[in-house]
């Protein structure tokens, strides 16, 4: 193509991009059904995974393999914040909502980028964040619920953003704070609690959409005299930890949600020992009573804080010839958990270390209680070195699954290792309960002869094998989404960049740095025959905390900035 | 649908405390118990063996850890303890090696800083020996106490607020408010 030519392509795509943005009226909003939430549009993105099976996949094609290459911004959206932006756009038709640090949030017109309404709130000045940041919002009816860092849970006007209810879910005075995107399911609407270094109880509780009356409330310690009470000594239930910070999975069949568990407080097992149900656990959780039906603990007596929070996929893959109705979790553990799951019970089917991990020395074939090397647990007063990091061989960013090609694509964190001391701790309502000594670097090391630490990996569900792995100097914290265009999609590198892969080979097939480091959730949606890539850049929380480690280490500074944009794209000419 | 706001337990409790205070003080005023550190406070031990105990200057040693700390109300006897923005850290250092703010804030090498971080509020309970930094366990922002609280890591935007002190007849006592806004702001 002559120079001529491609100026004048370059100017029809200009004006083609040009002619998609211009003004057009938002259709009246469509409300958010259950019977959409549990078969959602392949348009729309109504949920923090875009379905209740949790496999953030997308059977848009008009962006593929063979055309990516061809991806450019279309429009963008500066929230003026800084901090870990990590909220999946979600998107009804033509209307998205997005959520920021200190828990703004906004509605966009998906088509234009402009602005609808800002929700902004006032925090108490006295707060503590342990990590700035939030996930996202559920939609119902005519609503948008967002979980605040102050402990409420709001529900704003879909269309004008006023507010209609907000309740206060724990007192964040008392180290009790959320996170997450919180979920629908059952005409209720769901969230879980941080805190699990404050010596918080953790639990998961439901509200009624429309009111904000809270219908059932369950905690993930079990009180005296409860199941599992017996995994507690003492006092050691009232202040355990075992928060629920990212959203659940739903299987609507069963009416069950599921959540993973996170660390028991203080970090040290040796001051509570047993089991200490159900942290670092995945549990069920009938959505019609709040009744825990079912639960598997991927490791006991946590001392690692491997929180085994990530939204638990709710996946059917072929064992020995025969479909098993499954759960599929890349823990924090660094081990790949398959189980199954029934009305009233989860039961384990295999598990794979997909990093290095040094601490567990067997699985039980028929439970999946693993065993541990005692050297690599440590203690109060007893220092011990393992790997995977505390932040495990992926922390919270989640996989996703692509049914067609059978892969599951895990973002994993290689070749990271942490020195953990435990101290004695002594609990004062929202103060830190963590029990851990200070340590050099932060407690954080690579291992010897390392040549890379971020992977994007892919696994068949069926042969429960890895197929292929993408490799990357810096850390990854990068969420994950799959496309039915043989497409992965993944920012979470400290170079700014986010990615599109073949999700049949790995190979990148377009990157595009972005202004900050790309630690959102992707998804993606369709308007008027467009299909659209969204996703959030902005740094912070522990990606940028580990950065700050990792240059101790290496002793060399790497600047990732920060401030959040939304960047969306959609295929040029 | 009707708008509905609901108090919260905090609120609640605080409409509670304001009630059963408000005879003695006038409308605007707030329990003595949340108000920042006043010229003339004593310093007292915070959390430990020792809480409440008044922390007298030969209790600090050079260059250690520094210690939890919050003022007290010497006609009333009350300790400052209903904010946590209230928290305190003090130490001993060479005074020699201060900066000249450090210096005209500090009694006899002691010092105090706000122990909430300015990036996102959390407790300092963290401390660099060899550099004599604070650091923040959250985020790993770090501050110099010997230059004013200033950032020398991490993303905290601000330096520590000092609080300065003096020593009164042998007691270590507030000379001053806070120098800075203590903890996080918020962004708009």
């Amino acid at each position: 193509m002559n120079r001529f030519v491609h100026t004048l392509a370059l100017l029809i795509t200009t004006l083609a991009v040009s002619t998609t943005l211009s003004a057009q009226p938002l259709p009246p909003y469509e409300a958010v059904t259950a019977q959409r939430l549990q078969a959602p549009e392949e348009d729309n993105w109504l949920m923090y995974r875009g379905t209740y099976d949790a496999q953030g996949y997308s059977t848009l094609d008009q962006i593929n393999a063979e055309n990516v290459d061809k991806l450019k911004m279309v429009w963008s959206f500066s929230t003026g914040l800084r901090e870990g932006h990590q909220a999946p756009p979600i998107v009804n038709n033509e209307y998205m909502y997005i959520t920021t640090p200190q828990n703004h949030l906004l509605a966009l017109n998906a088509r234009t980028g402009e602005l609808l309404w800002r929700y902004q709130r006032y925090l108490p000045d006295d707060l503590q964040q342990f990590h700035p940041t939030n996930r996202g919002v559920a939609l119902y009816e005519n609503l948008v619920f967002m979980a605040t860092v102050d402990a409420y849970l709001v529900a704003l006007d879909a269309v004008t953003g006023e507010l209609v209810w907000e309740v206060p879910v724990e007192d964040y005075y008392a180290g009790y704070y959320m996170t997450l995107a919180p979920l629908v399911a059952d005409g209720k609407v769901m969230v879980g609690v941080s805190g699990g270094e404050m010596g918080i109880r953790g639990f998961v509780a439901a509200y009624d959409p429309m009111t904000g009356e809270e219908l059932w409330k369950r905690y993930t310690i079990p009180a005296p005299g409860e199941p599992g009470s017996e995994s507690w000594p003492g006092d050691t239930w009232k202040t355990g930890g075992v928060p629920v910070w990212i959203t659940g999975s739903y299987d609507p069949e069963l009416n069950m949600t599921y959540w993973g568990t996170g660390n028991g407080g203080p970090w040290m097992g040796d001051v509570r020992p047993g089991d200490n149900l159900y942290s670092t656990s995945v549990i069920a959780i009938d959505a019609t009573n709040g009744e825990i039906t079912a639960h598997h603990q991927y490791h006991w007596n946590d001392s690692w804080d491997w929180d085994e929070v990530s939204t638990p996929m709710l996946i059917d893959y072929q064992r020995d010839g025969e479909t098993v109705k499954g759960i599929v979790h890349a823990g924090r553990n660094g081990y790949l958990w398959f189980l199954n799951r029934t009305a009233d019970s989860i039961g384990f089917e295999d598990a794979t270390p997909y990093v290095f991990q040094e601490v567990f020395t067997s699985i039980d074939p028929v439970t999946g209680r693993p065993e541990y090397d005692m050297s690599k647990k440590p203690g109060t007063g007893k220092p011990a070195d393992f790997c995977p990091s505390l932040w495990g061989g992926k922390d919270w960013p989640p996989e996703a699954f692509n049914p067609e090609l059978r892969l599951l694509f895990i973002p994993a964190n290689e070749n990271l290792c942490s020195t953990v001391e435990g101290e004695e701790a002594e609990y004062s309502p929202g103060r830190a309960y963590m029990g851990r000594a200070e340590s050099e670097n932060g407690g954080f090391f690579i291992r010897e002869g390392a040549e890379h630490i971020g992977e994007l990996q892919a696994w068949n569900v069926d042969t429960g094998k890895r197929v292929w792995t993408s490799t990357f100097e810096s850390q990854n914290w990068g969420p994950v989404l799959a496309t039915a265009g043989n497409l992965v999609f993944m920012g979470g590198t400290n170079d700014r960049k986010f990615r599109a892969f073949d999700a049949r080979t790995g190979e990148v097939l377009w990157e595009q740095p972005t202004n900050s480091g790309v630690i959102g959730v992707p998804v993606t949606y369709r308007i008027d025959g467009v299909q659209y890539v969204a996703v959030l850049s902005g740094w912070g929380v522990d990606a940028q905390r580990e950065q700050n480690l990792i240059n101790m280490v290496r002793e060399k500074q790497t600047y990732v900035p920060q401030g959040g944009v939304l960047w969306v794209f959609a295929l040029g000419e | 649908m009707t708008a509905k706001k609901t108090l919260s337990r905090r609120e609640i409790c605080k409409i509670g405390l304001i009630a059963t205070v408000a005879l003695p003080l006038s409308a605007h005023a707030q329990p003595a118990n949340r108000a920042r550190p006043q010229r003339g406070d004593q310093i007292v031990f915070d959390g430990g063996d020792m809480a409440g105990q008044l922390i007298s200057p030969e209790q600090l040693t050079l260059n250690a850890q520094p210690v939890a700390a919050l003022a007290r109300d010497p006609d009333s006897a009350e300790i400052r303890d209903g904010s946590r923005l209230n928290r305190l850290m003090v130490m001993r250092v060479d005074p020699a090696t201060l900066s000249t703010p450090t210096l005209n804030n500090s009694a006899d090498g002691i010092i105090a800083y706000s122990a909430i971080c300015t990036h996102t509020g959390c407790d300092i309970t963290n401390w660099k020996a060899e550099e004599l930094h604070m650091a923040c366990p959250c985020h790993e922002s770090e501050f110099d106490v010997r230059d004013n609280g200033k950032v020398v890591g991490g993303p905290a935007p601000r330096p520590l607020a000092m609080l300065p002190l003096k020593i009164e007849d042998g007691e270590l006592r507030v000379a001053g408010a806070f120098k800075g806004s203590v903890g996080f702001q918020q962004q708009f």
